[in-house]
């Protein structure tokens, strides 16, 4: 057991690095450098800047150097703490972040949990009650959430909120708390606003897993442990959680990490649209500015939620399944 | 055996062939066919978008700016048939208070729409030029889904859309194919160390956030680009995300048809190694890629439209749905317009539609199985 969670840390830290690498080139990827822009803001209002100049910034701020060495010297900074500097924000990146990554992360956690939350025991019911009325109303809406873009639910939940509250729906806050420090009432207030990005971001992923579980499950009620276990007279309920489901589960605690996968790629739209004071507008706003060590740490740490969700899986997975925990098979 | 065949008797099903098969059990999926024949019309939109539309994509009338849907109506106020469907008249009044112009709708005259009309020039596929649009009105205007903020025709700027997010799905996934086709089957031929470098790399960009990766490399062109590089540009980074589930279902299919006996059988009766892939693997395996094809649209669909409603992807003057959502992305304008959202039950219907015609092209790839 031991073995296996270090070798899990292990590979999530060479998950982490190769992102790092990414995240990197993606910072690079804009033709021209800080220097560039910075000029010709500088000469467009007026000023007159020589090519000594020039040089001497770019020698100062290393970007003469060669690509590896940036990249040392920027994974050297994010070890340290030191994400960089937004150029639009004129501040460094963590004063930037620091308000605003605690909501994207009970943002992305609290979807995790309402999506397993309604797709697990509708997925149940589903395969219990195969061919049922409720069955086909569920695999519709299944469908409907798998094709619906989730900028267009959030769009079309914001036209109904104005149609039937008349007030804009969109925000985590009431007006008199958005500037408020954090309390108990402040908290409650954001419970009251967060169902709607969590419906809009988590319907999709709960249409997947309710179809996982439920195919699933369906296999699994024709094997014949099933029968087994009812001809040993235990009731149908128990039977039923104690056997069938908990294999089902299974795959869909595996994907765990694939799903706040797919909660965090739709996250920063859904932000944009419900205008949510998270991380999701600011990163729109640095990707359309160019910003780009601003947009190179939000997609290094939209990666590390993910690993950190593929990690918890992982864990979760070794405590629900003793085959796991003993024998090591992964 | 308990169920013996009686021994003369030859069913329709043996003496089928492979795509008749395939074609029978298709059949059966309701959904499917459902899903096929809208793709069907969609693929007609794609083609004939210039005669299907009453407008040009890009012709203002300013007499009718952010005008809402205009109703077909057969009958009129006094419940009187008429064989030929025509749309009431608008007229624009000033508002008592604000002093805008307002189109109001005058019950009193009718314009009746015609069909095959004389409408504004275009030219089909930019070869043909004409005139004759499927409909059209000879006074008036008929706008069925409504106008814009700048008076532009709703309904035609999302049939010319339909082209062009289509067209983007169609040339992403060829691009994806293409590649999941070249590493999958690399992967799946050479094995053991090549093979899990690639499934390791394609595990690494799939635990990758999808959406987040694809803005970043959009925002990464240059913005002076024209529309058509960025047209092309869009495309191939959507492949090149795209294409890693295609890669892994090449893999997977090539890995289990090696060990097939019935290629074992070619090889042993002396085929060529290019004689067995295309006389012998092509064909059982391309049913297999012609389904994974269609599931793996909507997701380039989607993807696109994402793109584009951000601005981050294509812009006008190109206009695919994305384009179009583009201009419905804040509240007000959705209150006052709500026909903007309308491009959505464009992508929603051609997402499920490729769905259901995939569920329905799987199982009937294999028409051998029970």
């Amino acid at each position: 057991m031991l073995h296996l969670l270090l070798r899990r840390i292990a590979a999530s830290i060479v998950t982490l690095t190769l992102i790092s690498v990414v995240a990197f080139f993606l910072i690079e990827l804009p033709p021209g450098d800080f220097v560039d822009s910075y000029v010709s803001k500088k000469t467009q209002g007026g000023d007159i800047i020589t090519q000594e100049e020039i040089s001497e910034m770019r020698s100062r701020l290393g970007l003469d150097r060669p690509v590896y060495v940036r990249y040392f010297k920027w994974v050297g900074n994010l070890v340290r703490g030191d994400f960089g500097f937004s150029w639009e924000y004129r501040r460094p990146v963590s004063d930037v972040l620091a308000e605003r990554l605690p909501l994207t992360f009970i943002l992305a956690f609290t979807t995790l949990i309402f999506t397993y939350m309604i797709a697990v025991p509708m997925g149940i019911f589903s395969a219990v009650r195969q061919y049922s009325l409720g069955d086909h109303a569920i695999t519709i809406l299944g469908y409907v959430g798998l094709a619906l873009p989730q900028f267009v639910f959030a769009l079309i939940l914001m036209y109904l909120g104005h149609l039937w509250f008349g007030a804009s729906v969109g925000g985590l806050f009431s007006p008199e708390f958005e500037d408020a420090p954090w309390s108990v009432a402040k908290g409650l207030d954001m419970l009251a606003h967060i169902w709607i990005p969590v419906i809009v971001l988590g319907t999709a992923g709960t249409a997947f897993q309710l179809r996982t579980m439920r195919a699933v499950l369906l296999d699994e009620l024709n094997k014949m442990y099933v029968i087994a276990a009812r001809a040993s007279g235990l009731s149908e309920f128990r039977l039923l959680m104690k056997y069938p489901v908990r294999m089902a589960l299974n795959p869909i605690i595996a994907t765990l990490g694939w799903e706040l996968s797919h909660i965090i790629s739709g996250a920063p739209i859904v932000g944009l649209v419900l205008s949510l004071p998270d991380t999701g507008p600011l990163f729109i706003n640095s990707l359309l500015n160019q910003d780009m060590y601003l947009a190179g740490t939000m997609i290094l740490i939209y990666c590390a939620l993910v690993v950190i969700g593929t990690f918890l899986s992982d864990i979760l997975l070794m405590i629900m399944d003793p085959r796991i925990r003993i024998g090591g098979v992964s | 055996m308990i169920f013996k065949k009686k021994k003369n008797e030859i069913r329709r099903m043996d003496l089928a062939s492979y795509w008749q098969l395939v074609w029978w059990r298709f059949r059966r999926h309701r959904m499917a066919l459902i899903g096929g024949i809208l793709l069907g019309m969609f693929l007609l939109i794609t083609l004939f978008c210039e005669f299907l539309s009453p407008y040009g994509p890009h012709s203002r009338n300013t007499k009718y700016t952010q005008g809402s849907l205009m109703g077909i109506h057969f009958f009129d106020e006094d419940f009187n048939f008429h064989l030929r469907p025509f749309v009431y008249a608008r007229v624009n009044k000033r508002d008592p208070v604000t002093f805008r112009l307002k189109a109001e709708v005058d019950t009193s005259r009718q314009w009746p729409i015609q069909f095959f009309v004389e409408g504004e020039p275009y030219k089909l596929w930019g070869l043909f030029e004409a005139r004759i649009r499927l409909f059209g009105t000879e006074e008036g205007f008929v706008h069925l889904f409504g106008t814009d903020q700048l008076g532009r025709d709703v309904f035609s700027r999302i049939l010319y859309a339909t082209r062009t997010s289509l067209s983007v799905g169609a040339i992403g996934v060829f691009f994806a194919f293409v590649l999941g086709l070249i590493m999958g089957g690399i992967a799946g031929y050479m094995g053991g160390t090549v093979d899990e470098f690639i499934m390791r790399l394609i595990e690494f960009i799939r635990s990758i956030p999808t959406l987040p990766l694809w803005l970043a490399l959009a925002a990464a062109l240059p913005r002076e680009w024209s529309a058509l590089k960025v047209y092309i540009a869009v495309t191939v980074i959507l492949a090149c995300i795209g294409w890693t589930n295609l890669a892994r279902r090449v893999r997977s299919r090539l890995l289990s048809l090696r060990t097939e006996e019935f290629i074992l059988a070619a090889r042993l009766s002396g085929c060529s190694g290019s004689r067995i892939i295309s006389r012998h693997m092509l064909p059982s395996f391309l049913s297999y890629l012609i389904v994974d094809l269609t599931i793996s649209f909507p997701y380039i669909i989607l993807a696109e439209t994402s793109l584009s409603f951000l601005g981050l992807g294509l812009r006008e003057p190109i206009i695919s749905w994305g384009v179009l959502l583009f201009s419905a992305q804040n509240v007000r304008s959705i209150v006052h317009m709500p026909w903007l959202l309308l491009p959505s039950l464009f992508v929603v219907a051609a997402v499920l539609a490729f769905n259901f015609l995939g569920d329905g092209l799987r199982d009937a790839a294999d028409p051998f199985a029970k």
